[in-house]
């Protein structure tokens, strides 16, 4: 599978103008998966148009407007393929759903595992692209997606639904995040992978996790200058995750090849960048120690969030943020089950074995289900492994001065979040996460550096046209 | 324990103004809130200031409040976002057009600035109106503000002036002049206020107020679109009826280039849920008078309950049967435009002064076994 380009990219590449913040200052694609609503941009015509979840060539949308399925998979990543792919071999209709305009996810996109890229494209028929779901609809088991540019409205039912919702990046602001040139890690490689140019371009990557290794590997492969990259955590904490490594031989495998990739590239623990510079775009950043590098982009990213807003709309119960399920994939909610990053941030291979179980579980071939266990299990292992390796410093909430915007959308700076006492308190008072992200980009930021967890959510998910609603 | 002289149960914008101006007055006051300042229907409702015309106490009480508003705009700090928007009445029908010439002849009577528009002159003022409506009825000295923050500033002005605020804690039950707290605790006081919006209804079972839900959805900002606050002259027949449920076009411009779209009613709901038939009859009812906001996105769609009585005007003065205790709730969906003027004759009530308008009509004694 291909994948076209999309407006951003293009828009990236010309230098144009995206939108102006509510305080005046310009901005540009952040998260580059249709989250941060900084891409927005009015496209032939119409306001707000997330540009980097449209296609320079986006076919008109053929939508149906109804649409059922025995088995809906919410999510065309690693989990939601392999849900797809074991629901089907029940024989029942089961069809797949995703935002972005090709399967594949928000990280691997067209670059899957060899097996299940094929997987993907025998499946194809049963996948509605660009299809983003925003509601539950009064009818028992149905969904509100949009599709299309103009986008039409499509009424989803299922008999089981399996979410494979994903993950999005974690941002920890610093002063500068806001300027143009400053991407999410896995934001950036998106970008390029929807066809933004980065042949020649000096590229700091920054953050905390092994995903900065895989896109400073991909950027690098696509001609990109890889300047370093800076994780936050120890080295006594990397090599311990490591020596882990050892007895993961598979994982153990890619690290090695990445590392091979990577060749000379400067891979520094215990570093972050405190600051981005620039004129009206991103120039260069400071590192902790006062270091300053020139750059042209930042691609940072402090792990992954998990998306669980849907999940929580439809009432399935989550704790300490992921959501909850038994051993066979099934949130607390009766025929919805739940696969990959929304249970626990544990990267493909436990996505994989998730969607599996899911996909068996919910079409009643419940020993293949259960063969898939130990799989699942040491993919749990890894991501308790990951948590403990990539886990966030306390020191890291400093570089967050008093005068760094955290919400985006509505331009609040730290000094205004630390008059406040609670999330209501603050939303009310600043408007903080209430604007069009609806609070997924400074939501987690605000958790980390106070410690309130996210709110209730409420319909729609995402921003959508009035229109829409009815 | 602790003392005061007055206790406050609630910091909406009803009891933020309460506050405010009972410790202006040097009493010891002390608010109680269970949540955060301004989160009820405060937080919930649209923020106009407003006169209206439903009936002659509840003229008196809006018109008396929007004065004491517009004599302190200059004191309002930016976060409150006042704009003098007006507000147009809009007419579908002849029908209609002979409601305004009676609003006309009322507000004139009553020395309210007002101006009746024809057809052409309502699309002039609001472009994006549908075609073919019949006219309109601009007030424009009326505005709308942004009333979490109108409720922070009046708490803060209240604690400058000596009063005390204590959040996260929830009044239990009123004993007299005690009020028992949920950590097990107590206040005494002189007087008690209740101002809890519906919630009183926890403390007082008979205070005859019902909570009355409605639906909100705002847009992502597209400055000048709507210059006005519009509110279809239906709008009167769903707010002042008593029927289980009804919608009416109601949209207001914020200061952000945002447009909030109302609104419902709906009694005898209990839970606080987004309903998505009922948020998308009220949008079809928006989508009517203004067709151009079908393709604008709606970031966040919320609920939020007033406090309706039966005869639609509030409970403001002491209670029929318990000395010292006092109501200040029961506002529908005026609480933002007459907290001031609830305040200031509760205020001289209490201090024994006469108030700047008759006090009688909104006496909890007018119901009985209240």
């Amino acid at each position: 599978m291909s994948e076209q380009r999309t407006i951003a990219a293009k828009m990236l590449c010309d230098g144009a103008a995206f939108h102006t913040s509510v305080s005046g200052e310009p901005r540009a694609p952040l998260c580059g998966m249709g989250v941060c609503m900084e891409c927005r941009a009015t496209v032939d015509g119409s306001p707000h148009q997330r540009t980097c979840q449209t296609l320079m060539d986006q076919p008109p949308s053929t939508a149906p407007h109804q649409a059922h399925f025995d088995v809906l998979v919410v999510g065309a990543g690693p989990a939601g393929l392999a849900a797809l792919w074991a629901a089907s071999q029940s024989g029942v209709t089961a069809g797949m759903v995703d935002d972005n305009p090709a399967a594949g996810g928000q990280i691997w996109r067209n670059a899957l595992p060899a097996e299940w890229a094929q997987r993907a494209a025998r499946l194809e028929s049963n996948f509605l692209p660009g299809t983003r779901i925003y509601a539950t609809a009064s009818t028992p088991n149905g969904l509100w997606a949009e599709r299309g540019s103009p986008s039409q409205r499509v009424h989803i039912t299922y008999n089981k639904l399996i979410l494979a919702t994903g993950a999005r990046e974690r941002f920890l602001p610093f002063p500068g995040w806001t300027l143009p040139g400053v991407f999410g890690a896995g934001g950036l490689q998106a970008l390029v992978k929807t066809g933004l140019p980065v042949e020649g371009k000096r590229v700091v990557v920054a953050g905390s996790g092994p995903l900065l290794l895989a896109v400073a590997a991909y950027l690098k492969k696509r001609g990109a200058r890889i300047s370093l990259i800076a994780e936050q955590t120890t080295r006594a904490r990397r090599n311990d995750f490591l020596t882990l490594l050892l007895r993961n031989p598979s994982k153990l495998l890619q690290a090695v090849k990445l590392r091979a990739q990577l060749g000379a590239i400067r891979y520094r623990m215990s570093t972050w960048v405190t600051r981005a510079q620039g004129e009206g775009r991103l120039q260069g950043v400071t590192l902790n120690g006062g270091r300053t590098l020139d750059c042209d982009y930042l691609a940072c990213g402090f792990g992954l969030v998990p998306n669980t807003e849907l999940a929580a709309l439809l009432g399935c119960r989550i704790d300490d943020g992921y959501v909850a399920v038994n051993h066979s994939q099934q949130t607390t909610v009766d025929n919805i089950y739940c696969a990959g990053e929304p249970t626990g941030i544990g990267g493909v291979d436990k996505a994989i074995a998730e969607g599996l179980i899911a996909g068996y579980a919910a079409t009643g071939q419940t020993a293949l289900a259960r063969a898939g266990f130990p799989k699942r299990d040491r993919g749990n292992l890894f991501r308790r492994q990951l948590d403990t390796a990539f886990a966030l410093r306390p020191e890291l909430a400093a570089i967050t001065t008093p005068d760094t915007i955290v919400c985006r959308c509505e331009d609040v700076h730290l000094a205004k979040i630390l008059d406040h006492r609670s999330w209501r308190d603050l939303k009310l008072q600043t408007r903080c996460g209430m604007g069009p992200c609806q609070g997924r980009i400074c939501g987690p930021a605000v958790e980390y550096l106070r410690g309130w967890p996210a709110d209730s959510v409420r319909p729609p998910l995402y921003p959508v046209e009035a229109r829409h609603l009815l | 324990m602790s003392a005061a002289d007055v206790v406050i149960l609630g910091a909406g914008l009803v009891g933020a103004s309460c506050a405010e101006s009972l410790s202006r007055q040097k009493l010891r006051v002390t608010v109680i809130e269970a949540g955060v300042v301004g989160a009820g229907a405060t937080a919930a409702g649209m923020g106009h200031i407003t006169v209206m015309d439903d009936s002659e106490a509840q003229f008196a009480l809006t018109r008396y409040s929007q004065s004491l508003w517009r004599a302190r705009i200059k004191e309002l700090p930016a976060s409150v976002e006042w704009q003098n928007a007006g507000t147009l009445w809009v007419a579908a029908d002849d029908e209609e057009m002979q409601a305004v010439h009676t609003k006309q002849a009322f507000y004139t009577q009553r020395g309210v600035p007002v101006h009746t528009l024809d057809a052409r002159a309502v699309v002039e003022a609001e472009p994006n109106l549908r075609p073919g409506l019949a006219g309109g009825f601009l007030v424009p000295q009326d505005s709308v503000i942004y009333a979490p923050c109108a409720a922070a500033w009046l708490m803060q002005r209240a604690k400058a002036a000596g009063a005390h605020m204590r959040l996260g804690v929830r009044a239990t039950r009123v004993d007299g002049r005690r009020v028992h707290l949920d950590d097990d605790t107590h206040i005494d006081a002189g007087s008690v206020i209740v101002a809890c919006g519906h919630w009183s209804r926890q403390l007082l079972p008979n205070v005859p107020v019902r909570p009355r839900k409605g639906h909100l959805a705002i847009t992502d900002r597209y400055p000048g679109f709507v210059h006005h606050q519009l509110v279809e002259l239906g709008y009167l027949k769903s707010a002042h009826g008593h029927d289980n449920e009804s919608v009416a076009f109601n949209v207001q411009p914020r200061a952000t280039g945002q447009l909030l779209i109302g609104s419902s009613r709906q009694f005898d709901i209990e839970h606080s849920e987004v309903e998505p038939r009922f948020l998308a009859r009220m949008l079809a009812r928006a989508f009517e008078y203004m067709p151009g906001l079908q393709n604008m996105s709606i970031i966040r769609t919320w609920t939020g309950f007033r406090a309706a009585t039966p005869d639609s005007l509030p409970l403001i003065g002491p209670h029929p049967s318990h000395d010292g205790l006092y109501l200040a709730t029961g506002h529908e969906g005026l609480g933002i435009t007459t907290s001031l003027g609830t305040a200031a004759i509760l205020t001289d009530h209490m201090m024994h002064r006469p108030p700047a308008i008759p006090i009688e009509p909104y006496l909890p004694a007018r119901f009985a076994n209240v």
